[in-house]
């Protein structure tokens, strides 16, 4: 159990070394092989992080498996986990079979596309280990190269322009990360999380060529490290990049996108932004506020006059993210429950939505909505899976969606009501578009011709489905598992706030 | 116990849709049925306590808990859930059986297609949900039930999902009701906010400690109940939110029966009976509800005069009955609106049967322009739909108390002139005007009542020919819940009167807690005669215009139409709220969307990022001359750094790194 982090880490990289170096040729059969070695590596991944799960301690809010030692003298490697972190953990490696199972009809260099996948699963649970501000932040920009390249090599039509697009986006913000860490690292002389989380850095006000700054050094290092999470999230207004990413993205890609990648945003700001800057973090409460509602409000009405399933579903996926940036700075337990929780489910549902949107377009080799029509009459499994799945997106309860809207906006409402008001408008916004998207995909008479001989799912596409299916289910009827796996972290956590 | 009961249905659903490959549509749909019917003689056996069961409530498992926020999957059952398991369970039983020979042939379906063991899925999970929403012990799980029906109303009335109409009106249905939802979602915010739960006891037991909270100047129970008065009103159709019902028809005739008229939304009301000791505490919110209420029950009886559709008349007048139980509710007699919920429950779905019965027969003609003279065609059909028309109309022996030591009527005669009573008698200061409108309303109701009866049933036939002479009488499984229902509403009235609104006697003393100033139980009994005959004698005039127009004069009804055009259109067109909305609501939204999205997101947002990357940088470049690629992506890293740049020098050169 000592090394378990490392391992679950970093045996991703085993695999893609072993498709690297040992899988030989380029006939289908080294192509297949080279499929099953990922599939089964990132099976072992997962089971390795049950494991984990299993033996982690839910009662204490202490980091756990902590792995520590320096390199090079320098370098702090530093892993361990807490409540928040092992559940996005959980997330991570669950989704990866599916993510392989899903891109099994892929047929361009495929080597190099399980190799990207495998790498970033490394990167991405590195980010949620990391206890090191330095590792932290080489895992959450190294993520960007296999998604930038993800993107441009196995994307769409634009492809070279979205990843760019991605890319400089999520750079700018990273940059900014950097000179903040660089600076609190020479003010409190340390990189390590823990530590620099008890640290206090100043809060004096002062002024800037004649700008006033509240809360002084505190507002600065938020501010920088507010640019990176805010796009990685994304949130109102540097939300564009998605909706082009998405679009251009193959569906595995999507998939990771929305299920992972924008969750390190959130992560980000639970992990640095509130423990270490509470005095910048509250100060900037309204200010989040505000993008949320604007993100939940404007995104949701662009989305209702999308012609694209994917960049409809993309832009419910930043009104969704709205909700947790509102529960995360509502700064109580209802709030911060209610976010992770969001986190947790949108993962599960916006994976499950870019599947189910990859299943229609393999088959169509089109995402527009009006080219579909009539589905439930050739595709009765399809339409019963994506009628669950905008359901959850819709928030109804007895689904993982309704859980961790209603925890933010309970949480905000505590604070600030009428942001709660604002927010709730979500919900009658996300029927609109939800609902419309169904009925136009979905039901009717099937009249298209190229749909008359569409099929129902396959056995591969129902095993990508069904577990998310489930478990947006069961999760809405019974969340309690994921809740109390990390409550009493965010209780200790809330506690060291105030 | 009742565990069996509220779960059943569950199991059935589970079963008719996901099992039916294996055993056959025909025993999956008989199961589901029978698992509702038993559930149905159950909880007549808890309602007459027969059966004692425990009042308190029974946990069944954690949902969600969330710091000082707690909720479980509970059952409660107390006298105000007993009335609804028992008119859930009667109404949706019965409507189960007629189903099941109701959708044996349908024409919206192509042969070979298999879609009745998902219908009776549907049911029986709306079913379920609304035996959730009704036994919840929180707000939480209640608002579980209120999605879940809601839900189950949307695969409903879209359940011929070929046709674009359907589909519509259940997205409609659907979104409306969000609406309502909206609201009732800030409720359980300022009810958590300020008592710091979600459990009714909870709730009640903190209110009535903390008595003096305001919120702007507004007691904040006034602001809270109008929150949860929003939710009812998306429920229940009430004037404003409305426009999903009349729609919702699209849906198979059982399911209207069921759904939109016995017991979904009646949910509203329910849920304002639940909270009686907040909204008696909100008086001013209380003068809303009768407001609203009154005005529903008007508007919808204007609307349901000209309509020709068979079952959107009947819907109209669900609508404005449920207009009548609100009413009762803003008067504070929450006992008179659940007896009205409860025998309403019965002849309403009575009336839907039978016009489903009509429709079956005529092959799915809806339209009581091109029917007539079905009396003798379908004289059981004919029978019970008089006995349900008799029943909404209110036919009695008024004063017959005096004489009799009961009323002696038909269900709604006696529980809609307790309303109209009731609410004369309340003091509230619009309660004369209630009144007068509640009183007129009845004979507007009256007369459309009749005028259906009459249309469908008299005179000679107007469709084709051919339909006329192949209709028939429905098979046994219809006949019976027709039958069954309409001795409901022959006896219910009479019989449970004292149950739920006696002063000594009334059941809901465990459930429904009136303040001490209101004394409408006793009071309603004494207004004067001539309020008590006054509803009487409104459908006496209603029957009588009735049969002037549709029997005597049958031309009566064009020349009043050429006469009075504007009026006429006005009704006919539901008072055009759809338009309305239409341009208000729908259209805007997606001008707003088109503009965010083309303007906000590609021109300003993008323009502006590009805009730097495309114009401000190469000038920066051409002033650093040889870095010019002509890629932006240069030009963007340029930018990147040359901000990276300016940033680490203000913050280091503050600092002296």
């Amino acid at each position: 159990m000592d090394y378990i982090l490392t391992l679950i880490t970093f045996l991703p990289l085993i695999g893609a070394l072993i498709i690297g170096l040992f899988v030989q040729g380029s006939g289908s059969q080294s192509s297949e092989n080279a499929k099953r070695v990922s599939l089964v590596t990132s099976i072992i991944v997962f089971l390795l992080s049950l494991v984990m799960f299993s033996e982690f301690d839910k009662n204490s809010s202490d980091f756990q498996f902590v792995e520590e030692f320096l390199w090079l003298g320098f370098f702090n490697y530093k892993l361990g986990v807490d409540g928040i972190s092992v559940i996005l953990i959980l997330l991570t490696t669950g989704m990866m079979p599916l993510v392989f199972l899903s891109s099994w009809t892929i047929d361009k260099r495929v080597k190099e596309y399980l190799i990207s996948f495998l790498i970033l699963e490394t990167l991405m649970v590195g980010v949620f280990v990391s206890l090191d501000m330095f590792l932290f932040y080489v895992f959450f920009e190294a993520g960007l190269i296999p998604m930038f390249l993800i993107i441009g090599i196995w994307g769409g039509k634009e492809r070279v322009f979205a990843s760019f697009k991605f890319f400089l986006y999520t750079l700018l913000g990273s940059i900014l990360m950097l000179i903040a860490m660089i600076i609190m690292w020479d003010i409190s002389g340390t990189t390590d999380i823990t530590k620099l989380s008890n640290y206090e850095f100043a809060s004096e006000p002062f002024y800037i060529l004649g700008f006033y700054i509240p809360s002084g050094t505190q507002t600065l290092l938020w501010l920088g490290f507010f640019a990176s999470f805010a796009v990685k999230l994304p949130m109102f207004p540097v939300h564009t990049w998605l909706p082009d990413a998405h679009v251009q993205a193959p569906t595995s890609g999507s998939v990771l996108l929305a299920a992972i990648l924008l969750k390190m945003g959130g992560y980000g700001f639970i992990r640095f932004s509130i423990p270490m800057f509470y005095d910048a973090s509250l100060y900037f409460q309204s200010f989040i506020f505000i993008l949320s509602v604007i993100a939940i409000i404007y995104t949701s009405l662009v989305a209702l006059v999308q012609t694209d399933m994917k960049k409809l579903i993309a832009y419910s996926s930043i009104a969704h993210m709205g909700f947790v940036t509102m529960g995360l700075f509502s700064f109580n337990q209802q709030g911060i429950d209610g976010a992770i929780f969001q986190m947790i489910s949108h993962g599960f549902i916006s994976a499950a939505l870019f599947l189910a949107v990859g299943v229609v377009y393999e088959r169509t080799h089109t995402r527009e909505i009006l080219a579909f029509g009539g589905l439930v009459n050739r595709m009765p499994n399809y339409a019963m899976v994506l009628m669950v799945l905008t359901l959850a997106n819709v928030g109804l309860p007895g689904t993982s969606g309704f859980i961790g809207e209603f925890l933010s906006l309970v949480g905000v409402f505590q604070i600030e009501p009428i942001y709660a008001i604002f927010g709730a408008v979500g919900v009658i916004l996300s029927a609109c578009y939800g609902l419309l998207l169904y009925k136009k995909v979905i039901l009717g008479e099937l009249i298209k011709e190229n749909l008359k001989r569409i099929n129902d799912l396959s056995l591969r596409e129902k095993f990508c489905l069904y577990p998310l299916v489930l478990l947006i289910i069961t999760f809405g009827i019974y969340p309690k598992p994921i809740i109390e796996t990390y409550s009493v972290s965010v209780a200790n956590y809330l506690q060291i706030l105030n | 116990m009742i565990e069996i009961i509220i779960f059943g249905p569950l199991l059935g659903s589970l079963i008719a849709g996901f099992m039916y490959r294996s055993i056959g549509e025909n025993v999956a749909t008989i199961l589901a049925t029978s698992i509702v019917i038993l559930g149905a003689i159950i909880s007549w056996f808890v309602f007459l306590d027969i059966v004692s069961v425990d009042n308190g409530s029974v946990v069944v498992f954690d949902w969600i808990i969330s710091g000082s926020l707690n909720s479980q999957w509970a059952v409660k059952v107390d006298s105000l859930v007993k009335v609804m398991l028992v008119v859930v369970l009667s109404i949706s039983s019965l409507v189960h059986l007629y189903s099941l020979g109701y959708m044996r042939h349908d024409h919206n379906w192509n042969l070979g297609e298999k879609y009745k063991a998902r219908f009776f899925s549907y049911l029986s999970f709306f079913t379920f949900a609304m035996l959730v929403l009704v036994s919840a012990d929180n707000l939480l799980q209640l608002f579980f039930g209120w999605e879940g029906v809601g839900v189950a109303s949307y695969l409903l009335i879209g359940f011929y999902f070929k046709k674009p109409t359907a589909n519509n009106a259940a997205m409609k249905a659907f979104i409306v009701n969000r609406v309502g939802d909206f609201g009732f979602l800030i409720g359980i915010f300022l009810l958590f906010y300020y008592s710091g739960s979600i459990n009714f006891l909870e709730i009640f037991s903190f209110f009535s400690d903390n008595n003096q909270i305001k919120l702007q100047g507004f007691k904040i129970e006034e602001v809270i109940c109008f929150f949860l008065f929003i939710g009812a009103m998306g429920k229940s159709a009430q004037i404003f939110l409305h426009t999903w019902l009349p729609d919702a028809m699209e849906g198979p005739t059982p399911v209207s029966a069921l759904i939109h008229a016995a017991t979904m939304v009646t949910a509203g009301v329910f849920l304002t009976c639940r909270f009686s000791p907040l909204f008696e505490a909100a008086p001013q919110v209380s003068t809303l509800v009768l407001l609203v209420g009154v005005s529903t029950a008007f508007f919808a009886a204007t609307t349901a005069l000209v309509q020709n559709d068979i079952k959107r008349i009947i819907a109209y007048s669900t609508c404005s009955q449920l207009g009548y139980m609100f009413a009762a509710v803003g008067a504070g007699f929450y006992q008179a609106a659940m007896f009205h919920l409860f025998t309403h429950a019965f002849f309403k779905a009575l009336l839907f049967l039978g016009a489903g019965s009509v429709i079956h027969a005529m092959h799915h003609e809806q339209d009581i322009r091109r029917l007539g003279g079905l009396r003798a065609k379908l004289p059981i059909t004919f029978f019970t739909m008089t006995i349900g028309t008799l029943a909404i109309t209110g036919v009695g022996i008024p004063l017959s108390y005096y004489v009799l030591g009961f009323n002696f009527g038909l269900s709604g005669f006696i529980s809609k002139d307790i309303i109209i009573e009731g609410v004369f008698a309340s003091k509230n200061s619009y309660s004369f005007h209630a009144f007068v409108f509640l009183t007129f309303s009845a004979l507007l109701t009256s007369f459309y009542s009749w005028r259906l009866v009459f249309l469908t049933f008299f005179g000679s036939f107007r469709g084709k020919i051919d339909d006329f002479n192949r209709c028939h009488e429905p098979e046994k499984t219809m006949i019976i819940p027709l039958v069954l229902l309409s001795l409901g509403a022959v006896f219910f009235g009479s019989f449970f009167e004292f149950d739920f609104t006696s002063a000594n006697y009334q059941i809901f003393s465990d459930s429904i807690l009136l303040s001490k100033e209101n004394t409408i139980l006793k009071d309603f009994h004494y207004v004067p005669v001539m309020v008590k005959l006054a509803p009487f004698f409104a459908m006496l005039i209603g029957l009588s215009i009735a049969i002037y127009f549709y029997l005597i004069n049958p031309r009566a009804p064009s020349v009043l139409a050429n006469q009075q055009p504007i009026l006429y259109k006005f009704f006919l067109n539901k008072w055009y709220f759809d338009e309305l909305y239409n341009v208000i609501f729908v259209t805007s939204a997606k001008n707003i969307g088109n503009f965010f999205w083309k303007i906000g997101d590609v021109k300003v947002i993008n323009g502006s990022i590009h805009g730097i990357g495309l114009a401000v940088i190469p000038y920066l470049v051409t002033l650093a001359s040889r870095l010019q690629s002509g890629f932006v992506f240069h030009y963007a890293l340029v930018m990147i750094i040359g901000f990276t740049a300016i940033m680490s020098f203000f913050i280091i050169s503050f600092y002296g790194l």
